[in-house]
């Protein structure tokens, strides 16, 4: 039967055997703890950092805080580190479309009449 | 790994109610699910994406109007709103771990703590738009360029802007009330959806191996959450720094 899969091609974290079906992982009390802390930290290093000049680098660190704040519950709290190739993918896709509109976008803009009107 | 669809001592396939007849496995149903909540997520960062891009291009074209604008916001309240969002998420985490190790009572509770801490973030929320109302900064007929034109006059140590520029800082103000409210907008949202959600909880519906909902809600708020993360700097923090 189509639906009877045996326990080796079942335990398939790599999604090697079978690409769709995902292993469910339990991430642990333990680990959402760390990942708390951590954006609370980041998130007093943001403010912080704020108040701090470096010129050109003020919007660069902020941004840069953000993302990786981003990225920690998109893997941890949203469960992608734990989850199919497909899962990843999709969620890479995404990003990688949305980089793709704003620089085309900003392009266009850029390349005109920057600012004046 | 427990398949919710089982093979019953006379070889018949019994399946479990809330296991769709479509789908192979657990496994499969459970992967679709996430899937079609992550194709819905793609959306939701194209349709912010849009307006994020606003904030990218009028910021570079009305800096000084973003800057001095941006620093009437509070940051205090946005800080802590940023922290009451994180906990509201962790504690929305934690749910999804209760539903997976199947503790009704706990899931429950996490629910609520999910909701309680996102009602507290409209609130604080709420108490910013006011403030905002006070100081006629919220765009439309009664906006008012004053605390730019002329700063001194309010004690706000900062250069005053030429009338001109000041008129730029409506825009910055248009798209706080725009990000903001649309975020506010899709946290209202989930909290209709956690009482609906805390509601079944509460009857056991996902405490017997079947989390997709809860897992799949995790995912909405933990996005509406990143929105959040990306909102208070660009927002609150463009120009702290520079010397008043």
């Amino acid at each position: 039967m189509a639906h009877e899969i045996s326990h080796d091609q079942a335990h398939d974290p790599s999604n090697v055997t079978n690409p769709e079906h995902g292993e469910h992982h339990i991430v642990s009390p333990i680990q959402y703890c760390m990942v708390f802390g951590t954006l609370l930290v980041f998130t007093a290093i943001t403010v912080g950092a704020a108040y701090v000049d470096m010129g050109a680098f003020n919007p660069v660190i902020a941004l840069g805080i953000a993302c990786f704040k981003a990225v920690v519950v998109i893997l941890f709290f949203m469960h992608v580190k734990y989850q199919s190739r497909l899962i990843k993918l999709t969620v890479g896709a995404g990003f990688f479309t949305f980089i793709v509109l704003v620089t085309m976008t900003l392009l266009d803009y850029m390349s005109r009449a920057w600012g004046m009107w | 790994m427990p398949h919710e669809s089982i093979i019953n001592e006379e070889g018949e396939h019994v399946v479990l109610p809330q296991h769709r007849h479509h789908f192979e496995t657990a496994e499969q149903q459970r992967e679709a699910g996430s899937f079609g909540m992550w194709l819905f997520l793609l959306t939701e960062i194209m349709f912010f994406g849009g307006l994020f891009f606003a904030y990218l291009l009028y910021r570079n074209w009305y800096y000084p109007a973003f800057a001095v604008a941006s620093n009437q916001l509070n940051v205090p309240e946005g800080a802590a709103n940023t922290a009451i969002l994180i906990t509201s998420g962790f504690f929305m985490a934690l749910g999804v771990w209760a539903a997976e190790v199947r503790k009704k009572k706990l899931l429950v509770v996490m629910l609520v703590l999910t909701t309680v801490f996102g009602v507290a973030f409209l609130g604080v929320k709420a108490d910013e738009y006011h403030e905002k109302y006070e100081k006629h900064h919220i765009p439309g007929a009664s906006y008012s360029t004053a605390m730019f034109t002329n700063p001194a006059a309010y004690g706000i140590n900062e250069q005053p802007l030429a009338p001109d520029m000041a008129q730029h800082t409506e825009i910055f103000f248009f798209l706080y009330f725009a990000m903001t409210g649309m975020h506010a907008f899709h946290m209202i949202i989930g909290i209709v959806l956690l009482f609906w959600l805390t509601w079944r909880a509460h009857r056991g519906e996902f405490s017997s191996g079947y989390v997709a909902p809860i897992e799949n809600f995790g995912l909405y708020w933990h996005f509406v959450d990143i929105v959040w993360l990306f909102l208070f700097p660009l927002l609150y923090l463009i120009n702290r720094h520079l010397p008043k």
